[in-house]
């Protein structure tokens, strides 16, 4: 009944066809259509310990070794976490802090790898070739060692989402070819060249997680891509594989939107695509999995988007992890880096960076530079928000976010809370349609930020009220025991004891668990 | 230039609260010129009394406020001059004119800190301090031009500004031969005397026709029920107002003058005649989608219709007043933050809840 109710509401125009909210923003696709051009070898590459969502790694190398490329040079801390690997054979210069894709501009421990041209390749992960015939669970742990984090830009660690779960069958694998962030290109790319690829890691995660429907969801803006992977599915013969073409809307590419959009579920808050029979991959993922499977590839390459409009030639680069950043900008004709800022990720959600020797990591999708006349066209002065309701409107996760940025910056923090601070994705949509160029999603970020402090802040303190009681309650115990001991002395020393001295035993007894003795004594 | 923002998104639609509000004056140009045809001289002698009484007034306030003047430039002030003038009835005298317009400005939005902050329309607010301080001259009608027997040229510019400085009571013409009662005001007097509905709309020579197009007594701007639906119409296909407003508002004010007519058609009027009559066409696309005063959720805004049109009905059906869409749309934004609490959409992934 609900889907007939929501056939209705789409057919009238009511709601969307896709997923409620949204926006359509320029698309700003320069690149879009152009083939994956080989980025040579930088002579230093940079891999900070963290390029995935989850715990920073720890070296594995130290300054002197000589490494191969796809060897281990760090390894995952903690479950969410996976290890990092040389992007190229050479030696470790240096292991030291270096400036990470962060808009506070924060460092991360990062080993320095000298290149010396040979790209020799470590060949000690075997391929598997049989892996139709390998228990799943052999090749989630290849997806792990591998070092596969969602190459979209979340970078979450792959191999947890590959579970075949009792309690959670999946039933349906979507691989997320949609690409909504404009200016971006790499999936389109990546979906173009490397269609058969693809498909093979699509079979790949339909076996591991015993799925039977498979959906690859592109929206219409990439016809190239479409056709690429229509055929790549027929090829291969597959059933039950349906390449699906969506309106273009951003934010579609966010997991849980396109899952509404292609099923029309809903995962409910807090928990995983998989607590509704859904596993979400983004299309780079997927042919990073199949090189790791087939090939026995770890993760050193990846697509990276290099365009923006201070940009002379936008181009889709395959490129090596940890090549600084600036080298890729001069590659493609970026003369000075003077009235120019740098964008890691897309215009809707990336991140501005403080400078451009910044290494490229897994999560960089795009590489931007955009002039000062276009940022600042984004960024105007803020006005009054005069309450249009735009902004829910366009809000995906159906949120009111003038009320909310409302809240946040008058530090009603709990409020917002109740208001669902937390669902917000971030998006950006809000901002984007704000005809008072308020902030919103910064004013979000702050709330949660102040959010995670008090709550940090609760805890240091629950914890320190909880030594405190402990402490107070040892030294009342001890007291009690002292008391005790000093009145069963007593006793005795003098047997005819004044009955108020029992009495005070007896109190001090009472405010600890009587032991042996105590009870002894009262009986 | 600084950059100080560096927080996502890096890219903006481009809308801005002028581009909005010079959408909104756009939509009432048809309003607006239907004015100027049925009350000449005077509604433009009144328009731009308004608008610049407006302008002076924010900009006097934003001087007292140490706030940059580049403010005025986004219209806001200008827009609520212009809604102010069509909700005045054309014998309003210019010293009344200038004080609404001062009042607009100060009470109806500076006092609560400005734009955006303002918890009722400004226009209307200032409507409804000049109508209950001053009720025997905000209830004077100047019979329009589009009628045959009107006693005043005010197409002539010097009779007009007669009628402006000093109003109808100066005029050689006579007081009764100028000025006529609305529909509304008409039915409300037969209806004490205890005359049906049907004859006093009969004894008015009611015509849904003029009533449509707008040739009938009444504010400048309101009269026109056609010209208000074009802006309104404009207003929803540029996407400035969305439809929950005018819908709810109209649809229940249809459905419950549909209702009582069927029940008792001496009591109570046809809805048609409702719909068209008064200000109620100029208060559901203009003043009640204020945004600034009305809710920002879609339910919300339908729960703020049905209110409007529930008061609205009531008012001019039970009240002392004739005309209750301007005290509906006011009452109801007093209930807009509550409103906006409780009809909040669910959001994604609390579904289940």
């Amino acid at each position: 009944m609900p889907a007939m109710l929501r056939t209705l509401a789409q057919r009238l125009g009511l709601m969307s066809d896709t997923f409620p909210g949204g926006i359509h923003p320029e698309e700003h696709k320069l690149s879009a259509g152009l083939p994956i051009e080989m980025n040579a070898l930088a002579p230093i590459h940079i891999l900070p310990m963290k390029q995935h969502i989850g715990e920073a790694c720890s070296p594995l190398v130290s300054v002197g070794d000589r490494v191969l490329r796809g060897q281990k040079i760090a390894k995952a801390e903690g479950y969410l976490s996976v290890p990092v690997h040389a992007p190229t054979s050479g030696t470790v210069v240096k292991i030291e802090e270096h400036a990470i894709a962060h808009p506070s501009g924060m460092g991360m421990p990062s080993i320095f790898i000298e290149s010396d041209g040979d790209d020799a390749a470590d060949a000690s992960l075997q391929p598997l070739t049989d892996w139709i015939n390998c228990d799943p669970t052999m090749l989630r742990e290849r997806a792990r060692v591998c070092g596969l984090a969602g190459l979209g830009g979340a970078v979450f660690p792959t191999f947890i989402k590959l579970v075949k779960d009792q309690r959670y069958p999946i039933d349906t694998v979507i691989l997320n070819g949609i690409e909504c962030e404009p200016f971006l290109t790499n999936d389109h790319a990546l979906m173009q060249a490397h269609a058969d690829e693809i498909v093979v890691g699509l079979a790949m995660l339909r076996h591991m997680v015993g799925a039977t429907a498979a959906l690859i969801a592109i929206e219409e803006n990439k016809p190239e891509a479409i056709a690429a992977l229509q055929q790549a599915v027929a090829d291969a013969a597959m059933d039950q594989v349906q390449v699906v073409v969506l309106p273009v809307r951003y934010p579609q590419g966010s997991e849980k939107q396109l899952i509404y959009s292609l099923t029309g579920k809903e995962v409910p808050a807090g928990k995983l695509p998989m607590h509704v029979g859904v596993l979400c991959q983004n299309v780079g993922t997927t042919k990073a999995l199949h090189d790791a499977i087939l090939l026995g590839r770890p993760l050193t390459e990846r697509i990276v988007t290099v365009s923006g409009d201070a940009l002379p030639t936008p181009a889709n680069l395959c490129v090596r992890l940890g090549t600084p950043m600036r080298s890729l900008l001069e590659r493609q004709g970026l003369k000075s880096m003077e009235g120019v800022e740098l964008i890691h990720g897309g215009p809707m959600m990336g991140e501005r960076l403080r400078h451009p020797d910044i290494p490229v990591v897994k999560s960089t999708n795009g590489i931007l530079a955009l002039s000062h006349g276009f940022m600042s066209a984004a960024h105007s002065v803020e006005q009054p928000c005069i309450r249009c309701g735009h902004c829910s409107e366009a809000c995906p996760v159906s949120l009111v976010p003038n009320l909310l940025a409302d809240q946040c910056r008058a530090d009603q923090f709990d409020k917002a809370e109740s208001y669902n601070l937390f669902d917000c994705i971030e998006c950006g949509c809000c901002s984007y349609v704000c005809p008072s160029n308020i902030p919103l999603v910064h004013y979000f970020r702050y709330g949660k930020g102040q959010l995670a402090l008090q709550r940090r802040e609760q805890a240091f303190a629950e914890a320190s009220r909880q030594r405190s009681e402990s402490r107070m309650a040892r030294i009342e115990r001890e007291k009690a025991e002292k008391a005790a001991r000093r009145s069963r002395v007593r006793k005795a020393h003098a047997p005819a004891a004044s009955d108020a001295k029992t009495a005070d035993a007896k109190v001090a007894a009472d405010t600890k668990p009587a032991t042996g003795t105590d009870s002894k004594e009262h009986s | 230039m600084p950059l100080i923002m560096l927080s996502s998104p890096h890219l903006h639609g481009g809308d801005s609260i002028r581009m909005q509000m010079l959408t909104v004056i756009l939509a009432l140009l048809p309003a607006t010129l239907v004015a100027v045809y049925l009350f000449g001289w005077l509604a433009v002698l009144m328009i731009c009394t308004t608008i610049a009484v407006c302008l002076l007034t924010e900009a006097v306030c934003l001087k007292l406020m140490g706030r940059p003047l580049s403010t005025l430039l986004d219209q806001s002030a200008a827009l609520t001059g212009l809604l102010l003038a069509l909700t005045l009835p054309a014998a309003t005298p210019w010293w009344m004119v200038v004080l609404g317009a001062v009042f607009a400005i100060v009470l109806g939005k500076q006092v609560y800190g400005g734009l955006g902050y303002n918890i009722f329309n400004p226009a209307l607010s200032a409507r409804v301090i000049l109508l209950i301080s001053f009720p025997l001259q905000m209830t004077t009608w100047i019979v329009p031009m589009s009628m045959p027997d009107a006693a005043l040229n005010l197409y002539d510019i010097s009779e007009a500004l007669t009628l402006f400085l000093h109003g109808p009571a100066a005029l050689a013409a006579g007081f009764d031969a100028v000025t006529m009662a609305t529909p509304l005001g008409h039915i409300k007097t037969e209806a004490t005397l205890g005359v049906p509905v049907a004859d006093a709309l009969a004894a008015y020579h009611y015509s849904y026709l003029d009533a449509f197009l707008g040739a009938e007594a009444g504010s400048l701007g309101e009269t026109s029920a056609l010209a208000l639906l074009i802006g309104g119409i404009f207003l929803l296909a540029r996407h400035t107002i969305t439809w929950h407003i005018p819908v709810a508002y109209l649809g229940t004010m249809a459905l419950l003058a549909g209702i009582f007519h069927a029940i008792d058609p001496t009591h109570f009027a046809p809805p048609l005649f409702h719909l068209f009559a008064g200000g109620l066409m100029l208060c559901a696309f203009f003043m009640a989608t204020d945004p600034v005063s009305s809710p920002v959720t879609r339910l919300g805004q339908i729960v703020f219709g049905i209110g409007c049109g529930v008061l609205t009905w009531s008012i001019r059906s039970f009240g002392g007043y004739p005309e209750g869409a301007m005290f509906a749309v006011l009452l109801m934004n007093c209930a807009v933050p509550l409103i906006d609490h409780y009809c909040r959409p669910t959001v994604y992934g609390h579904g289940s809840d």
